[in-house]
């Protein structure tokens, strides 16, 4: 199981690292959605999967599952959701403000505005 | 079980229930200033009483809901994060005031203020928590209230440098989600104290070196060490004056505290390679940054390049591992916090009085506005550490530390940079208060003037007295560096009960 886990996290790391190089600001986005993904089943993985009972005491209970690596994914869902939003409200206003979403043309220095 | 203290919990609290009362309010904007500034100076007067207590007291820690130390989140003061927590305080209140007439009415009724108290909450949490994982919310905290302040006003090249200094951050959060559940699949716990316990009982092979090398990098993006300050330089030169202020002095310095904290506590196994590492990048980070210093002729970007310079000495320290070099970094960085808070104030004076930023069309600045000249004048001697100003004791205790563990170039190196730095901000002094006026003086009114100066000169007053008056702030560095190099007394602390 901790092998096809492996094969799915990398497989995400590759797609969002290629959605980044990217030059279109919506791709990078969806990137940086996929990139945060990758992240958060590594740690359900590097926790250690398995465990058959909930992590309630119990009797007679001893194959718990590991309750902190999915407390620690709820988190940090939650905080990648805030910070996506944000991000594509920061697109769509970049886009109307300046005309295009496309990283080439959003390089520059301060001179250029003028 | 000995009693605990909620005390420290106050300097955080207090600026975030601030932050949400003046959220009802965004509009009314005597309202937004009053209870940004009553806010600010409770904070102001708690964390004084915590640094006190922390001195009198010993380490105070605090457990949310009471579970015994590593199994719940953990909060803990020491005189290191005391001090920090401290600073970051005073900062906030000054760029507070000096925004007042500063930063516009525009940006003050769509939610300046209550950016900049969730900011100084997600600082002082990041500089007081123990808990690794909580230290990433923290960050998160602080990283979202400062995509607010870095975009806010919308201008173009805030638009422009928000979203690839957002971008950075995301990843950089991404590998430090990746980092955390690397260390706690190698040492199953989260609590900072208990991560150092675990480390040094399996004597920190291969793979948790590699994790230290990771954490270099995520805080190191913050930081802006060498290979990854990059973004840095056009990303601060977007926000107005006072926002840059604020990032210039909290934001890099809570990457600069975090990896201070994890290579003195976590990481102190194997120092021949990580911390040499971390002494290779810092003196190529000097060298960076003085490259950059002397670049430009924006004045803007010649101090944020000397953020990155003083980034670089402080890691130096750091990663001397003694006493000596560990005091002369607690010293560095407090002192380096203060001043350049005040340059950055001092430069927006000069930015407003002149209406550029540009060195080569300002001049004669001495005979309109000589207060400002002298104050720019001594501040520019503090940031290069000349004595008996601020810089100069930490400098001294850097670069003693850097002798007695054997690196004389290093060290040398250090000393030089110093030069760099002086002329670096004696260029702007030169340019802007020497020579003929060169008639494109905005005469910004007298009111707002003053309005501005005030806070930048009591602000310059204080980094003067932390210069003259180290011997007073000594005992606290001390015990700051008893505590940085002695990973036991932080262990002790949070564990014992």
């Amino acid at each position: 199981m901790e092998v096809i886990m492996a094969f799915v996290i990398g497989f995400l790391f590759m797609a969002a690292v290629y959605l980044m190089l990217s030059k279109s600001l919506l791709r990078i986005i969806i990137g940086t959605g996929l990139l945060s993904h990758g992240a958060h089943l590594l740690i359900l993985t590097m926790g250690g999967l398995g465990g058959s009972a909930p992590p309630v005491l119990a009797d007679g209970v001893t194959d718990m599952a590991d309750a902190i690596p999915q407390a620690l994914i709820l988190t940090a869902i939650v905080i990648s959701f805030g910070v996506t939003a944000f991000f594509l409200v920061l697109a769509y206003r970049a886009y109307q403000e300046l005309g295009t979403d496309d990283m080439n043309l959003m390089r520059g220095t301060d001179e250029d505005d003028e | 079980m000995k009693m605990m203290s909620n005390f420290l919990l106050l300097p955080i609290i207090i600026p975030f229930f601030f932050g949400m009362l003046l959220m009802f309010a965004p509009k009314n904007i005597r309202y937004q200033r009053i209870g940004a500034m009553t806010g600010l100076t409770i904070a102001l007067v708690t964390a004084i009483a915590l640094l006190f207590k922390v001195k009198n007291e010993g380490i105070q820690v605090v457990t949310f809901g009471d579970w015994p130390a590593p199994f719940g989140i953990t909060l803990v003061s020491d005189t290191v994060s005391a001090l920090l927590v401290l600073t970051s305080v005073i900062l906030a209140f000054f760029t507070v005031w000096y925004s007042i007439s500063a930063i516009g009415k525009e940006r003050e009724s769509f939610f300046y203020y209550p950016g900049i108290l969730f900011m100084l909450t997600g600082v002082n949490g990041a500089f007081t928590t123990g808990d690794i994982f909580n230290l990433f919310v923290f960050f998160e905290v602080l990283l979202m209230s400062s995509y607010l302040l870095i975009v806010l006003g919308g201008e173009k090249a805030q638009l422009r440098e928000s979203i690839k200094y957002i971008l950075v951050n995301v990843i950089s959060s991404a590998i430090f989600v990746i980092t955390v559940a690397f260390l706690y699949s190698v040492v199953g716990t989260l609590n900072m104290a208990d991560i150092a316990v675990k480390i040094a009982a399996i004597g920190q092979p291969g793979i948790i070196t590699v994790i230290a090398v990771l954490f270099l990098i995520v805080f190191g993006l913050k930081a802006a060490i060498f290979p990854l300050y990059f973004w840095l330089p056009s990303s601060y030169a977007a926000p107005p004056i006072p926002v840059l202020a604020l990032f210039g002095a909290l934001l890099t310095k809570v990457g600069v505290y975090a990896i201070t904290r994890t290579y003195t506590l976590f990481f102190v196994h194997d120092t021949g390679f990580t911390h040499e590492l971390l002494m290779i990048l810092s003196v190529l980070t000097i060298l960076a940054g003085c490259i950059g210093a002397l670049a430009y002729f924006d004045v803007k970007k010649i101090i944020i390049y000397n953020i990155i310079i003083a980034v670089g000495v402080i890691l130096f320290g750091v990663s001397q591992m003694n006493d000596n070099a560990l005091m002369g970094s607690m010293f560095y960085l407090i002192h380096d916090m203060l001043i350049k808070a005040a340059l950055f104030f001092l430069v927006g004076i000069i930015i407003a009085v002149t209406g550029t930023s540009d060195l080569r069309k300002m001049g004669g600045l001495m005979k309109t506005h000589p207060a400002l000249g002298w104050f720019y004048l001594i501040a520019a001697f503090g940031l290069a550490g000349i004595p008996p100003l601020s810089g100069f004791v930490g400098k001294l205790l850097i670069v003693r530390g850097g002798f007695e563990a054997g690196n004389l170039g290093a060290s040398i190196w250090i000393l030089l940079s110093s030069l760099v730095v002086l002329l670096s901000v004696i260029r702007i002094f030169i340019y802007a208060f020497w020579g003929k006026e060169q008639g494109s003086l905005q005469q910004i009114d007298k009111g707002q003037y003053r309005m501005m100066f005030i806070p930048t000169a009591i602000l310059v007053m204080l980094t003067v007295f932390y210069g003259v008056g180290s011997e007073w702030i000594t005992p606290f560095m001390q015990d700051a560096a008893n505590i940085l190099n002695n990973p036991s007394v932080y262990t002790d602390a949070v564990l014992k009960e």
